[in-house]
Parts: structure tokens; sequence; C-alpha cells
């Protein structure tokens, strides 16, 4: 790894580590919900063992909130706060800068899994039609599609507004997702949506890849990729960096 | 455009314009000026003169709409190589902002160090100590006083040892004890060859520092040259006397250099070795009643409001 590479991640992770509410974003809010629902099975689900179909959903949430919410809060205030204005002045470049950007979310993201996957394990999931590397693909796919997303809303709004607008669609994409709601318990209309949405079709995914079981596979991993490729590519064409 | 190879920057005929069709605005309009290696050059001006978006087509942060703009010999708009080179050999300070809130001072100017290629361990240690922030370098940027934070944002403009430093009002919220210390970075960068090209709109502050200064108003260069020279540019006597004198009592050797503002007010520009004395002399043989003899230079804020028609 090049020093201003190594600079510019270390400055990144540190500014992470300072920020209490990124912490309970990313790590503490999808605990909660893995133990709460996990102990007490009242979600809805059609699946026989409950933790099947809970851990992908919880899992699905940690990637949505550290390649979207996480990435997109940090990269809006960089933006207000001139950081991005300056960094652009310095010898980094922006593809030093992006490539630390998504080296950071990975970080955040091997911490969740080492911490999701264990406590999953210890309420009694059985993991046992599990296809992890077909999961990590998975994985990547939703880092692209949400981290896209979450840089598309930083790169126009102004800090306060982005902040409110991420927290906003995480909501909203956690309640109409998939995650920890089946798609058939939705509304009408909804349930006929949010397959289409990134984050079900996320969850839907890591469903087939960590237990074997979805929805509609094959129509999942195509919308996923879709969205994989539209919207970093509709972040960098819009993106402003002041 | 070719130039001595003492200017690090040289501006010609440069345009920054803002939006399009009627609603454009024309925030720099034919500017030309040029700041040398080892001397401060002050670029003064009311707000919204142009000083920031001149400043930051220089930097490679900002596009020119035309003209040409050279530092260090390289294009800051022009080749990716040309803007690698420079964002190496250029120190440069927002006019705020910058830095992540709730980092602390010690690491952003690591970060800074490692991103410029710093490879001694103890520069970013040095750097906090030469700004004075030796016992704020843990402490979050958001709690920072202005003039700390100003002070780090001037150390990061310090890294990587540059050839020429970009500060957009450096002295902006500073107290006293702080603008010493800024003030004597600024030296010691002059010092060791460094060109310095300031913005201010503190005109006692550009008194201070400057050996040259370009005064902008509303998007133009109004006048460029070393601090004497724009000082002394006009009226180096002023005369009052309380009756008007007849001028042709007066002895030539004094009346041909006398300039009649009206009755009763004389100026005299560029006077020569003596003038002043004779005049004196002459006005107190006389029994002249004076109200004012003045002689030297006059300050920049006379100039500067006379140029700019009082807005300071």
């Amino acid at each position: 790894m090049s020093g201003p590479l190594r600079a510019q991640l270390g400055a990144e992770l540190r500014i992470l580590s300072r920020n209490g509410e990124q912490l309970l974003l990313t790590i503490v809010i999808p605990v909660l919900v893995l133990v709460f629902f996990g102990i007490t099975d009242v979600l809805p689900s059609s699946f026989d063992d409950h933790m099947d179909f809970l851990t992908p959903g919880v899992i699905a949430l940690a990637i949505m909130s550290s390649s979207m919410v996480s990435l997109g809060i940090a990269t809006g205030f960089e933006r207000g706060y001139q950081v991005l204005k300056r960094l652009g002045a310095t010898p980094l470049g922006r593809p030093r800068w992006l490539l630390a950007k998504i080296l950071t979310v990975l970080v955040v993201e091997i911490v969740q899994v080492v911490v999701l996957v264990p406590i999953a394990l210890g309420l009694d999931w059985k993991a046992d039609d599990t296809s992890w590397v077909l999961a990590l693909a998975a994985v990547v796919l939703g880092t692209f599609a949400f981290g896209g997303l979450g840089l598309l809303i930083a790169g126009r709004l102004r800090a306060e507004i982005n902040l409110a607008a991420q927290n906003g669609l995480y909501i909203v994409l956690l309640l109409l997702g998939g995650m920890v709601i089946p798609f058939d318990e939705l509304p009408g209309p909804l349930a006929d949506v949010s397959p289409y949405l990134p984050s079900g079709a996320l969850a839907d995914v890591m469903r087939d890849t960590l237990v074997g079981t979805s929805t509609q596979a094959s129509t999942s991993w195509i919308v996923l990729a879709s969205w994989a490729l539209a919207a970093p590519v509709l972040a960098a064409l819009t993106f402003r960096w002041e | 455009m070719s130039g001595s190879i003492d200017n690090v920057v040289e501006v010609h005929d440069l345009t920054v314009r803002y939006g399009r069709g009627e609603r454009a605005v024309t925030a720099v309009d034919g500017v030309s000026f040029g700041a040398r290696a080892g001397q401060v050059t002050a670029v003064l001006g009311p707000n919204g003169a142009g000083k920031t978006s001149t400043i930051e087509v220089c930097e490679g942060l900002r596009r020119r709409t035309s003209g040409q703009v050279r530092v260090l010999g390289l294009d800051p708009g022009g080749s990716r190589r040309d803007r690698r080179a420079l964002a190496h050999r250029t120190g440069l300070m927002l006019q705020e902002g910058g830095v992540y809130p709730s980092a602390r001072p010690i690491d952003v100017v690591r970060q800074h160090c490692g991103i410029h290629g710093v490879a001694d361990p103890n520069t970013p240690r040095t750097l906090i100590d030469l700004v004075g922030l030796t016992d704020r370098a843990r402490t979050s940027w958001r709690r920072l006083s202005g003039g700390e934070k100003q002070r780090l944002s001037l150390a990061l403009a310090l890294v990587g040892t540059p050839d020429v430093v970009f500060l957009d009002e450096p002295t902006s919220g500073v107290d006293v004890n702080g603008r010493d210390t800024i003030r004597g970075i600024i030296r010691s960068l002059t010092e060791r060859g460094c060109g310095v090209v300031l913005a201010t709109h503190e005109l006692d502050e550009a008194e201070r520092i400057a050996d040259r200064v370009v005064i902008f108003d509303k998007g133009k260069v109004l006048v460029e040259g070393t601090l004497d020279d724009v000082r002394k540019a006009r009226q180096a006597v002023r005369l009052r006397t309380l009756r008007p004198l007849v001028l042709a009592d007066v002895p030539s050797s004094i009346s041909d250099w006398l300039v009649e503002v009206e009755p009763g007010h004389y100026t005299i520009e560029d006077a020569p070795q003596g003038l002043v004395a004779a005049l004196a002399v002459w006005l107190s043989e006389h029994g002249i009643d004076v109200i004012e003899l003045r002689a030297g230079l006059s300050s920049l804020e006379d100039v500067f409001k006379r140029l700019t028609g009082g807005a300071s």
C-alpha cells in the first residue's frame, strides 16, 4: 500500500473510531436487532427456523448501514467542512481518496461480520446450507450498490440535509426492504416494489447464499448487480466536491 | 507567455465567471499580476473583489473562464502531470475549514505529511510546535479557537516544504500573539526563498509583511507594485494652510512642485531631497499659519480608499 493511501486510510479509520454515532449505527443497532428478534421470535416469517430468516436480513442491514449511511454521512460532512476541497490540493488524488473510502467500508464490514456471525451462531443459527464464497460476492455487490447511493446523496445535498436524508432512507429501506419484515407481509403495492429495491435484493441474495432459501434468487442477483452498477456511475456523474 | 524565472506566480488576463446566461457573474475580470520567489505578495481588496477566486485558480481548485496562469512555470488548470507536480510543490490555506471537526491537530498534520510522502517521523511534531499548538495537539478541531484553527491550517500549508504558498485571510480571527507567530513563519518562508501569496482585507496586516501589493476591486486590479511604490504613488507631502497661498509669491524652486488640490490644500509628489525642509523654512519666514504639514509615505489605507472610493 502506497504511503499516501496508507495515510488517508489511517485518517479515515481514526475519524470513524472517534465518532460514537457511527459505532451505534454500524455495530450496536444490527446487534440489537439480531439479539432481540433472535430471542423473541416475533417476526412473521414463513421460515421453519426464524434464525434462517433473521441472520441474512441483519447482515444485509449491516452492509447498508456501513456502505450507505456511514460512508454517506461522513462524506457529506467532509464536503461541507471543505475537507474534500483541501485534499484536492494535495498529491492524494481522487482515485486514492476513493480507494481509501472503499477500504474503510471494507474494514467496518469485516468487523460487522466478525461480531454478528458468532452471535447468530450463539442464538442457534445452524449455517448448514451456507455458501460463504457467494455470500462474499453478495456483500461486494451490496457494498457498491449502497456505497453508490450514499455518495449520490452526499455529493449533492448540504451536510445537515444529507444527514437527515441518509438516516431517513435507512429507516425506510429497513422497513420496506425484506430485511426484518418479509415481503409478503407488506401491503400490496409495496410488496411488489420492495424486492426491486437494493435492500430487498440484497436481503434476498443474502438468504440465497447463507441459508439456501430465497424469494426470487436469480432476479434478485440481477437487480442487485444493476444497482451496484448504476448507483456508483450516477454518483460519479453528479458528485460535487464542494 | 514568457516571464522571468523569479516569478513563481504569473497571472495574465485572467477571467472567472460563475453561472451562465443572464445570471452570470464575473468575479474576476481580466486580471494580471505576478508574485516573486522570496517575497510576500499581498492581494488586497474588499470582500467580493475577486481575491479568493483568483487564488483558487492559482491553487488549481477553480476553473478559469479565460486567461493564462503559471505557478512555478506550470499550469494549475492544465495536464495531470502539471497539477500533480504543483500539488507537491505548493502549500495552501483555505479561507475556512478543510479539517474534519472531530479530527485532532497532530493526526491531521500526520495525515498530510503521509500524503506528501514526508519521510521524517518527527516532522508532524515539529510543525505543531512551530505554529504554537503544542498544548492543543490532541484537542479536536471543533474545540479549537478561531486563531488555533488558522494556525493548524498554516501548519498544513507548510507540509512538504513548498516553493510557493497561498494563504487566504491567514490572520482573520487570530489574536495578537497568534499574528506574531504567523508573521514570523511567513518571514522564515521568504527567507528560504519561498514565494508567499497572501489574500487579505486587513490593510495594516499587509503593510507589516508585504513586499509587493496587488489591489483588487470589483474583479479588477487597480494597482500593482512594491509596497513603497504604491504608498508613495501619491501625496508624499501634504500641506494645509489657514489662508490660501499666493503661488506667485512662492519661489519657483518650491512652487514648481506644489500641486493645488483646492485653495489652502496642496500636495507634493516625489519630493526631491531637501524640498520639505526648504518649504518649512519658507513658511516660517513668511509667517504663514500652517494647519498641517506632513511628509512621508501615505498609508496603504489612504491609497486604498482613494482607489476604491472609500470601500474597505
